[in-house]
């Protein structure tokens, strides 16, 4: 793990595209397993790296960030669907950082095909990269990949540690494996004796691990079904520990104020009157900028407000107009992608009418609820992090590498995350923490950044203008020629991790719009990317969350032109492209029963994004009521292949569309003397349980392949509700947040 | 100064300047960290306990101010011995990233106690003041019913 980053300098890079330069691995280093981080106590039995049994206990691994999406709960129920156990039975943990943990989808998911056409070459490519993801150490919650990396690879976990118990028990009573049964956590004997595995846990540890095929789905116990959230009682009591609720003997609490210039450096500061507080411990020179070590956090908060700091200027142009000024530039260059180009999008039939239109997104933040923060204690030779962090494995290579660590003296605890949205993929909080611990060795300090510096510092969605021009002709779509440009979320971050400039065509700047599932004889999509400079992230859908927005924007605009019902437009372009992609059409039109018609004071849009290998159809209604326009029903029809948690999905799918509508209408992050302008959440509001719509969820399973669900809710929501709008005012909404342009209930 | 504080039943001495916010005095002075620290501006609601059976936004509220005895997410129930509305939300399968639950089930508890069976206009009013990233709130407004229907039964 240590040598991640060497060993991805020197032979490729994961950029925008799985790019594979010249791949110098060696079979071997490639397909050798990882090894397992888990270390049997005598008397225990370690199957693989994801089941543990002892005397006492069954343990399961779940190495994903629970960050709200339920994965804790569904991973468990993978391998306890093969292992036999039920999940009151078992302790599920999250387990060390290891490469042993690592992502198989994340690769997978970044090749630039269009993901609903793979070709079993595609799936072939995938699979031959997937163990890349282990060399890496890509340890990452991330894409919404989770079940397509743990489907087939936990149940086969499980049924390997299931096969072995039983050969243990085949052993202990000299009886025949193949006459053995599993059920509730025991082996059963051919008599109907009932062997706990806990009690064959000694013996297990000594037989050579079973390999099994996995059951067919109409065996299933626990997936198909919606289980109980394992996390659920914690956290209606307030026992549930996240990162923010370390508490460790001798702990010490720090803030910190780093350049609200994102990315300049430091003048110089007087820390006199901070010093001065009784309470403050230290106050630590962090280049940019200052951490304050107190005996509580508040007054480490007093402390930084006391100082009088001399900031440097940013290294991107100061206002939100000169940023924008430079995103427009990017149109003039050659454009870094063309990763759709069916027909010719140049030339058009004869007699088509021809629209063009141009939008504008902010830039948002991801304002989880959990302010960023880390705790670290810091001893010579030795680093242990305890964070709520997506990628583990990256935070602990970065720590380590900030005070002179390698990775493999770093240990990294992960809590619970109070949302992570894409947000916890970095590891800045965690380096920043290991930093202020170096100044204290020995003491563990935990750094909590304020909902100020939480806004102020974030790496964003970036800001993303559209170009789009259409054609339609007799009610059809004849052409669609789309350019966006916009920042690169995934340069930023290889740039991050690894020091690293991504190249090739990247498809995480214009997924939602290259590859839709829409028939369109003439179909182009360009991506020009921009670089002024901010820093730019992953945030809840990536591209897809303006790229759908974009898309579902101006086909509607294409709809109206065409005279068409939007529905029915969208639905004709789907049925010739990808009938799953219908389907959910169909659903959301019978669900809302959707007529094309609304009585007056009332607007209803639809909007399909297909997005991490799933296609979401959101239908939203608005009402004119005397406080303003509110989003009063939403109906989401998804497809993710198979439904393995049915009510975690509705939740996902609810969750999505709430994070893209709160965006839509309010969401905006500005720049002003190179600083953030939105500070907090008066500043930077969401939807709340008042002008939250009611909504219908319909899971669907006609495609074939397990598709991703934390993210796919949404891309359609906010061109659902723009569309919507539209129908209710006749006002097009080409830039958000709506609460601009719109009357909204707030 | 040395004051006393009761939180939950039970009687703490801090030693803790007055001026220091409730929702840092439970969590950084006495530990308790089941209440949460969102915005630090009254804007989110996570940092929501009761004083004396009202709900209070912590983070807002000075030690030296705190007239009444506190009760934090931690005082309405542990595993095992879950409040109705606490069960109200197992039932309903409520949280997902749960970090600003405390504050959600505070603030529906102090509802209920003052208006045991809330229509959804009251539930919009009380509690627009907590935030939810992650979009829960379909499911808190059932719990919350649910809560009101379990206690009207006893």
């Amino acid at each position: 793990m240590a040598s991640v980053g060497k060993i991805a300098r020197r032979t490729f890079l994961i950029g925008s595209a799985a790019i594979l330069g010249g791949v110098a691995f060696g079979a071997y280093a490639v397909y050798r397993p990882a090894p397992n981080p888990l270390k049997p106590a005598p008397g225990e039995a370690v199957f693989n790296p994801f089941v543990m049994i002892s005397r006492d206990r069954i343990t399961l691994i779940a190495p994903r960030a629970e960050m709200g999406q339920g994965v804790r709960t569904t991973w468990a129920a993978l391998i306890a669907e093969e292992l036999d156990v039920d999940l009151d039975e078992v302790t599920v943990l999250h387990g060390p950082a290891a490469a042993a943990y690592y992502n198989s989808a994340l690769i997978g998911e970044s090749l630039p095909d269009r993901g609903y056409d793979r070709s079993g070459f595609g799936d072939l490519l995938g699979d031959i990269l997937s163990p890349l993801g282990k060399t890496l150490g890509l340890q990452v919650t991330g894409g919404s990949t989770s079940m397509r990396d743990g489907f087939e690879r936990m149940r086969a976990a499980g049924a390997s540690a299931r096969e072995t118990l039983k050969q243990a028990a085949a052993v202990k009573y000299g009886v025949k494996r193949e006459q053995l049964e599993t059920a509730r956590g025991r082996v059963i004997l051919p008599d109907g004796t009932e062997l706990p595995y806990t009690e064959l846990a000694e013996i297990a540890a000594t037989v050579q691990p079973i390999d099994a095929l996995v059951r067919d789905r109409s065996e299933w116990r626990l997936l198909g079904r919606s289980m109980p959230r394992i996390d659920m009682v914690e956290k209606v009591t307030g026992a549930a520990r996240y990162g923010i609720d370390v508490r460790l003997e001798g702990m010490k609490f720090a803030a910190v104020r780093i350049n609200p210039r994102l990315g300049g450096g430091m003048r110089g500061f007087d820390a006199s009157a901070a010093e001065a507080m009784e309470g403050v411990e230290k106050v630590v020179d962090l280049g940019n900028g200052v951490a304050v070590v107190a005996t509580n956090t508040w007054l480490a908060m007093q402390a930084l407000d006391a100082m009088r700091i001399d900031w440097e200027e940013a290294p991107y142009p100061p206002d939100t107009e000169a940023i924008f000024a430079r995103i427009e530039a990017a149109f003039d260059e050659a454009p870094n992608s063309t990763l759709r180009d069916d027909g010719d999008a140049g030339a058009l039939p004869e007699g088509a009418e021809v629209l063009e239109a141009e939008y504008r997104l902010p830039y948002l933040a991801h304002a989880t609820m959990e302010p960023m923060n880390a705790t670290a204690r810091f001893t010579p030779g030795k680093l242990e992090i305890w964070a709520g962090t997506q990628a583990p494995t990256f935070l602990a290579m970065k720590a380590g590498e900030a005070v002179g660590l390698d990775a493999d003296d770093v240990v990294v605890n992960t809590t619970y995350l109070g949302g992570g949205f894409g947000r916890r993929v970095e590891f800045d909080f965690g380096v920043l923490a290991a930093r202020v611990a170096r100044a204290m060795p020995g003491v563990p300090v935990q750094v909590t950044w304020s909902r100020e510096e939480d806004m102020t510092h974030d790496m964003y969605r970036p800001g993303a203008i559209a170009r789009m021009r259409g054609a339609v002709k007799d009610g059809r779509a004849v052409a669609l020629d789309g350019q966006v440009a916009a920042q690169s979320p995934t340069r930023g971050i290889v740039q991050r991790v690894l020091g690293l400039s991504a190249f090739g065509p990247d498809k995480a700047h214009v997924e939602g719009l290259f590859n839709q599932p829409y028939a369109i004889p003439a179909f182009r999509v360009r991506g020009h990317l921009a670089d002024p400079g901010v820093p730019v992230g992953f945030w809840r859908s990536v591209a897809s969350s303006f790229n759908g927005f974009f898309m579902e924007s101006f086909i509607d605009e294409m709809a109206h032109a065409a005279g068409r019902d939007p529905l029915e437009f969208r639905l004709e372009m789907a049925r010739a492209e990808w009938e799953p992609a219908a389907r959910v059409l169909e659903a959301v039109a019978e669900m809302s029963g959707w007529s094309g018609r609304t009585p007056a004071g009332v607007g209803r849009g639809v909007a399909m994004t297909y997005s991490f290998g799933t296609p979401v159809a959101e239908v939203i209604e608005v009402v004119q009521a005397p406080g303003g326009i509110r989003i009063d029903r939403a109906w989401i029809a998804v497809d993710p292949g198979v439904a393995l948690d049915p009510g975690n999905i509705r939740a996902q799918m609810v969750s999505g569309m709430v994070y893209g509508l709160s965006a839509a209408c309010f969401g905006e992050i500005t720049f002003a003397d190179g600083a953030v302008e939105q500070r907090n959440f008066p500043d930077y509001d969401a939807l709340r349980m008042h002008n939250m719509p009611r909504v219908d969820v319909r899971i669907l399973e006609n495609q074939p392949d397990l598709g991703g669900v934390g993210e796919p809710g949404t891309p359609p929501a906010a061109p659902a509700l723009a569309n919507a709008l539209f129908d209710l005012t006749g006002k097009r909404a080409r830039s958000l947040p709506l609460i601009h342009d719109f009357d909204l209930l707030s | 100064m040395v004051r006393a504080l009761i939180v939950n039943g039970k009687a703490y001495e801090v030693d803790l300047p007055d001026d220091m916010p409730l929702l840092w005095v439970l969590r950084d002075g006495i530990g308790l960290t089941g209440t949460k620290y969102g915005c630090g501006v009254a804007a989110c609601g996570a940092c929501t306990v009761h004083v004396n059976g009202r709900a209070v936004r912590s983070c807002q509220l000075p030690l030296g101010e705190v007239a009444g005895e506190v009760t934090t997410i931690e005082g309405l129930g542990a595993a095992g011995t879950l409040s109705a509305i606490q069960q109200a939300w197992v039932d309903n399968q409520v949280a997902q990233c749960g970090y600003c639950q405390s504050g959600q089930i505070m603030q529906a508890a102090a509802l209920l106690a003052e208006n045991p069976d809330p229509d959804d206009a009251e539930i919009d009013a009380a509690m627009q003041g907590n935030l939810c990233r992650c979009g829960t709130y379909p499911r808190i407004r059932a719990a919350i019913h649910d809560a009101a229907r379990r206690m009207k039964e006893g």
